[in-house]
């Protein structure tokens, strides 16, 4: 059916709030080790269509399949397949009552993945990998924008999944804080994980990206290398969207 | 260190209100009677001798009302009643106003359970739309009375159904008053809906409303005084009973208003230093 390099398979992806149709037919497919990079005017529906691979968003046609399984099916159990996908939110959603390393452990731990020991070491070493180690025992509310980011991270990484969701990471951080975050972005896109990353940050796109998407009024408009992408955008909107904002 | 300091004020702050009370209900009361009996008797007496009279009377009346025969007990056993339904109505109350809530929260959030909701919504407007002494009686008289309940027992639903629709309607304040992202990041990490609501929405939204379910339970134990009204020997019937064989209102029922004022005020007193502890650990 699909190449076993196919992570996930996007299939004519429609949804709808109301009669607002926000996403009105995606398709297109995410490779093992690919970091997808979705842009486009706000409305356009990309955050809806990152929300819709975890079902967030649930959506109203279309299929989605990861590793083969399609996961709009009602049938399947959504939790099992969102383990496997860790997301990160704009507003970082940090719980607030929980210590940083509690933060990272309490999935692992009751969803039966690791024992809390495991979970643990697997949380220091990841707060260490992003600096943030000597943070295991504060509270979210001590912690700047950038550093809260970085533990949302590590949060989802701490559930080993096999691909990361990232809804407009660095849009509610502070400007001198958005670097800290796409440092870890990198060096994590570089460990080759799989990333499907919603984002204004046109730099990111092109430096870290293996493929850049252009979305507008809810369907795929353009999709290509970034180096293509960038410099021989075919779109017309696409070109009048890269020429209004700044590269 | 710490703790001492507060546990000393908080004493000295309960030892002050106690004589500013005993002042207020004894003395004033007392001070009239005895103008009152001075002014028709024809005496003239002065303020000074009114004062020092009224104080004379009330020992006496006291001694008569409370201490003679142990009829003190009256009030003494009625508030160990009294203390029993509370608590008992309030472990009902939590409960039921859990379970409501998150019939309620759920629907609001998710649009399912319909028929759940729809039935805690009546519940809700019942309970809440209708004074409490009305519900007691209903619930005594036309159902638990009827069927040999005792009257304690029918107490302690009618006064646990009461409080659940409050507690119900604080404690769904709490759960919508969580950011919905919270909600999201647990389900995004595969925790399914009940596991996200206990692992991560409700202990944030319980501690949001600990100190409104603690002024529910200050409520509940007052409203718990009009049991008396379907024979239940609480702290109010047995003030009753004294009057009735004492021919005395002011000291049992004053003694009565004491009693509550002090349990509330220790209980308030217990609110505020749990609050100061959660703002202290407010993450």
């Amino acid at each position: 059916m699909t190449t076993d390099n196919v992570l996930i398979k996007v299939s004519d992806l429609k949804k709808n709030f109301g009669s607002l149709e926000v996403l009105k037919g995606i398709s297109t497919e995410i490779k093992k080790g690919e970091v997808v990079v979705v842009i486009g005017p706000s409305g356009s529906g990309k955050s809806t269509f990152l929300r819709c691979l975890n079902r967030l968003e649930e959506p109203t046609g279309g299929t989605i399949e990861l590793d083969g399984v399609d996961i709009t099916d009602k049938k399947v159990n959504i939790n099992k397949y969102r383990e496997r996908m860790g997301m990160v939110f704009q507003q970082f959603n940090l719980f607030n009552n929980l210590t940083i390393l509690k933060n990272i452990t309490l999935a692992p731990v009751k969803l039966g993945i690791m024992g809390k020991k495991e979970a643990e070491e697997k949380a220091m070493s990841l707060l260490n990998r992003v600096g943030l180690a000597d943070k295991a025992g504060a509270y979210p509310s001590q912690l700047s924008g950038g550093q809260k980011q970085r533990v949302a991270i590590v949060r989802a990484l701490a559930m080993n999944p096999e691909v990361m969701l990232f809804d407009e990471p660095t849009s509610a951080l502070d400007p001198e804080m958005v670097g800290e975050v796409l440092d870890v972005m990198r060096e994590l896109a570089r460990s080759g994980m799989t990333m499907v990353v919603v984002t204004h940050e046109m730099g990111f796109a092109k430096e870290v990206g293996t493929r850049v998407v252009f979305m507008d009024e809810g369907v795929i408009m353009e999709e290509n290398t970034p180096a293509e992408f960038f410099a021989n955008p075919k779109n017309p909107r696409l070109k009048d969207f890269l020429s209004k904002v700044l590269i | 260190m710490r703790e001492h300091k507060i546990s000393q004020k908080a004493l000295a702050i309960l030892i002050a209100a106690a004589l500013v009370a005993l002042v207020g209900s004894f003395v004033i009361p007392a001070f009239a009677a005895s103008v009152d009996a001075a002014a028709q008797s024809g005496e003239n007496a002065g303020i000074f001798a009114s004062i020092t009279e009224g104080f004379e009377k009330m020992k006496t009346d006291v001694y008569n009302v409370l201490i003679k025969d142990s009829n003190y007990k009256h009030i003494t056993n009625g508030l160990g009643v009294t203390v029993k339904i509370t608590l008992a109505a309030l472990l009902i109350g939590l409960l039921l106003g859990f379970f409501v809530a998150i019939i309620r929260s759920t629907h609001d959030k998710t649009g399912k359970v319909k028929l759940l909701n729809a039935i805690c919504k009546l519940y809700l407007t019942v309970f809440r739309g209708t004074p409490v002494i009305v519900q007691l009686l209903i619930i005594y008289y036309l159902w638990l009375g009827k069927m040999g309940v005792h009257e304690n027992f029918a107490a302690i639903i009618a006064f646990g159904l009461n409080s659940g629709a409050y507690v119900a309607e604080i404690v769904r304040s709490g759960i919508m008053s969580i950011d919905n992202g919270q909600f999201e990041a647990g389900r995004s990490l595969g925790f399914n809906y009940f596991r996200t609501m206990v692992y991560i929405v409700m202990p944030q939204a319980i501690k949001n409303v600990l100190p409104a379910l603690a002024n529910e339970f200050i409520v509940l134990l007052k409203e718990t005084s009009v049991a008396s009204f379907i024979a239940v020997k609480d702290m109010m019937k047995g003030a009753n009973a004294l009057v009735g064989f004492t021919y005395n209102m002011n000291i049992p029922y004053l003694t009565v208003a004491l009693i509550y004022l002090v349990m509330v005020l220790v209980l308030q007193k217990g609110v505020s230093l749990l609050e100061r502890r959660l703002r202290n650990s407010d993450h």
